[in-house]
């Protein structure tokens, strides 16, 4: 005889519970090729691992401008004056940072207009596996579009060169690495912010490539995509160092 | 990457074994190089020992260890441990594998980082061990790493190249973590099972996700202190090395010096406190990454193995999450004997005493999910339970040290080194075990002799406290701790006697180790076949083959329908509901 018990443990899925009609991520890392409710799944996927990488970029220079802060205001005892002496002697920043500083906004700017491309080609392309496809045969308007993503990676790579010309400078003037503490944490905080938008550039460069490595376009814009909020983020990160180290020297 | 053939296991060697992009055999790969750490930093401790109270001894291939090899050995034995063992073996092993599996994915949300973090840590640990070979040997500031010996080259033997390769290896390590951690999170948040609630994950899935929110957070800032150091080091800069410092003879800038290397010392104004707010706020968290996994085990364990319903299970989750919130407000307790402001260390005081309440919330309702249970003393359990009780151990004497009227005493002597080792040394290592022992029959598909893991267990256990109980009377009776040689010193004469009982309860506790190593491996060829549930568990891997196909459910998306430990509900026909049974259930 069976007896039917339902109040055992009937609550509804709060959160979470997306189910069987998502497809599994894909065991290749997610590059791979789908449906196209597969390429809102990982465009999800990788919106939050980006989120949260930033989020780890956040606390390194968090922690540079910490010891950036303290080391300021740190002094030495000094016999000769009978007091706390600091050493710090503040630089005045390279003219070509400006420069720099509007290359990296157009940059944002063109990387914007790249992903309004990108997403009205995959809007147009049609349902149904198309998206699968290897970007070549895929013929959405049949007139070439501006390469924005191209621009935004010649202008990304022109910041970086202006970086390396802004170090150039100082080194002509005597400033280097060890000279000042103010001088070194300038090297640390440019250095750091120009590996991670190296980061940027290859990865951009990787979504221009895809069509030549006969790539499904939905890698592309998700490469896009993801590079993009990096890129964004590396923008106002840049603004932000430029901000500690113009207004607190 | 295979495009074509995303959902097929890999057939050959490499991509199967060793590049491989499963998360289970990453897993693996993690846990074995825990092992292997273990042992490195097992021996180191077991030469420390010997040294303290035989200092004379000629040891086999080490010879006689000098007092500066003392501290090398200190170090390493600190550096392994905390990242190689701790930090890799809870939360990248056991999470790795079981993560997805408990949350009902078929792996981590991203695969290759998953593989590239792996190997980033082995390269890591390579550079870690690197160090013991070059010239110099091995550094000996400390895991903590202070820089008035770390900045300097010429401070010490073993600060030169071997120094260089610790913090490059810590960094690498740094880089590591981050790249775990976010897969972690992400795939706790976007990959869950429909019916997966958050409030139905079990407490093992809460644990692995809020302790790689830690890392995520607490990483960036070492790996921040990490390139600083290396710039103090290697470029002269001085971000911590503050100037006027006699260094082996040489007054460092001004007015001016050489290193042994013929550079000049020119460091000025440098704050070494720096570098300890920077490690603090690291390494307060990386004491919870430590821990928390372990907590989580030891919840899911209690309670499946008293077949009663975890105690409070959303009391559990506040107090995971409190702790790891905490955990980030307390660094400045590290640092009472720096000469901080007495008001900021009432303030460090005060959290770090707060820390009580989650920690004993969590105390309570595993002793509250143990009263009245059918317990059923199996290996695991057994193990559970020495997690629990070493957590109490080691937490009372928490308190003791969290105020600084107290802290300053005992804050340099072993009393420091019993709390520490028996909270998340000894504790999380319990939690490794209790997991091993648990999960061994999904991931090799064989069960573990019970027999000599029950005598693995009581050797353990009465080893460690044989340990690490007397330290707290060393500690409050004057021994200081990181001193190599105190058989010569005559106020502590006295108390070589309970040195060496130490030493010898050390010995004992090691070689009981070799038990489990026999067990693990002999298990693997020759153990009992292990049924799918062996433990009548109710979480997800307990519903696949052991071990797990490659892609975990065979192409199938579990649902769940229930809480992780709805055990012994009251007209159900078995004393548990698996989390994937319908939603009601049927009795006979």
């Amino acid at each position: 005889m069976a007896t039917t018990l339902s109040p055992v443990a009937v609550d509804e899925p709060k959160l979470g519970g997306r189910g069987p009609t998502i497809a599994p991520p894909p065991c290749d890392g997610g590059w791979g090729g789908g449906r196209p409710d597969e390429h809102r799944d990982r465009l999800r996927r990788y919106r939050i691992g980006m989120f949260f990488a930033l989020t780890a970029v956040v606390m390194l220079f968090v922690s540079f401008t910490s010891a950036y802060i303290v080391r300021q205001g740190v002094g030495t005892w000094s016999d000769a004056s009978a007091r706390y002496v600091t050493d710090w002697q503040p630089i005045s920043l390279p003219p070509i940072l400006w420069i720099n500083t509007v290359i990296l906004l157009l940059s944002s700017f063109t990387l914007a207009m790249a992903q309004r491309t990108l997403s009205r080609k995959l809007k147009a392309a049609p349902r149904g596996g198309t998206l699968t496809m290897p970007e070549p045969m895929l013929i959405v308007d049949g007139q070439r579009s501006i390469p924005w993503l191209g621009i935004t990676v010649i202008l990304g790579a022109g910041f970086l060169v202006g970086q390396l010309l802004a170090w150039e400078q100082l080194r002509h003037l005597g400033i280097f690495v060890s000279t000042n503490p103010s001088s070194s944490f300038f090297y640390v905080l440019t250095g750091a912010h120009g590996l991670h938008l190296l980061g940027g550039v290859l990865a951009l460069g990787y979504a221009g490539l895809t069509s030549l490595l006969r790539k499904p376009l939905a890698t592309r814009f998700l490469v896009v995509d993801v590079t993009a909020l990096y890129w964004h983020f590396m923008d106002f990160l840049w603004i932000y160092i430029f901000a500690l180290l113009h207004f607190a020297r | 990457m295979s495009e074509q053939h995303a959902h097929a296991a890999p057939t050959g060697f490499i991509r199967k074994y060793v590049f491989s992009l499963d998360h289970k055999v990453i897993g693996l790969q993690y846990y074995f190089l825990a092992l292997v750490a273990v042992f490195v930093g097992m021996f180191l401790s077991l030469f420390m020992r010997i040294h303290l109270v035989w200092p004379e001894a000629n040891l086999p291939w080490f010879g006689h260890i000098k007092p500066e090899q003392y501290l090398t050995l200190l170090t390493m034995h600190g550096t392994i441990m905390v990242f190689f063992v701790l930090t890799t073996a809870p939360q990248s092993g056991f999470g790795n594998y079981f993560l997805p599996i408990q949350i009902g994915a078929p792996d981590m949300a991203f695969p290759t980082l998953n593989m590239l973090s792996f190997w980033t840590t082995f390269v890591s640990f390579m550079v870690m061990l690197a160090a013991f070979f070059v010239e110099g040997g091995a550094p000996l500031a400390g895991w903590t790493n202070y820089v008035t010996l770390s900045a300097i080259p010429s401070a010490g033997p073993g600060l030169g190249l071997g120094e260089d390769l610790w913090i490059i290896s810590i960094a690498i390590f740094c880089v590591a973590s981050l790249m775990g951690a976010l897969n972690f999170i992400t795939t706790t948040l976007d990959l869950r099972a429909r019916g997966m609630s958050l409030f139905r994950m079990p407490l093992t899935c809460w644990a692995w996700f809020v302790t790689a929110m830690l890392g995520l957070l607490a990483f960036g800032v070492l790996l921040a202190g990490g390139i600083l150091l290396l710039l103090d080091r290697n470029v002269g800069t001085s971000f911590f090395v503050p100037g006027g410092l006699n260094v082996s003879g040489n007054l460092s800038f001004p007015p001016g010096g050489l290193n042994p290397g013929g550079h000049p010392i020119t460091h000025t104004g440098g704050s070494p406190l720096l570098w300890q707010h920077l490690f603090w706020f690291f390494g307060h968290p990386e004491v919870y990454i430590a821990i928390l996994p372990g907590m989580g085990v030891a919840s899911q364990l209690l309670s499946t193995f008293s077949r009663k319903p975890i105690f409070g299970y959303k009391a559990m989750v506040y107090a995971i999450l409190s702790i790891g919130m905490l955990g980030f407000l307390v660094w400045g307790h590290h640092m009472f004997m720096s000469g901080m402001s007495p008001y900021s260390a009432f303030a460090f005081s005060v959290m770090t005493m707060a820390i009580g309440v989650p920690s004993a919330i969590k105390t309570f309702n595993w002793l509250g999910t143990l009263w009245g249970g059918r317990i059923r003393f199996a290996t695991p359990m057994l193990f559970a339970i020495g997690f629990v009780s070493l957590f109490v151990s080691g937490g009372l004497s928490g308190p003791f040290l969290a105020q600084p009227v107290l802290d300053i005493p005992l804050h340099d002597t072993a009393f420091v080194v019993a709390h520490f080792h028996l909270i998340m040394g000894v504790a999380a290592i319990f939690g490794i075990f209790a997991g091993t022992y648990y999960w061994f029959p999904k991931m090799f598909g064989r069960m573990m002799n019970e027999t000599l893991g029950k005598i693995h267990f009581f050797i353990t256990l009465a080893g460690t406290y044989a340990v690490f109980m007397p330290m707290h009377y060393l500690g409050m009776a004057g021994q200081p701790r990181r001193y190599s040689q105190f058989t010569e010193l005559q106020y502590l004469q006295h108390l070589i006697p309970l040195n060496q009982f130490i030493s010898i309860a050390a010995f004992i506790t090691i070689a009981g180790q070799f038990v489990f190593v026999f067990n693990l491996f002999w298990s693997m060829k020759k153990g009992k076949k292990a049924e799918i549930n062996p433990w009548e568990a109710t979480t997800l891997e307990w519903t696949v083959p052991s071990p797990p196909p490659h892609d975990n459910f065979g192409g199938v998306t579990p649902v769940v329908n229930h809480g992780p430990y709805e055990y012994s509900v009251p007209g159900a026909a078995k004393d548990y509901i698996m989390q994937t049974d319908p939603a009601t259930v049927t009795a006979h």
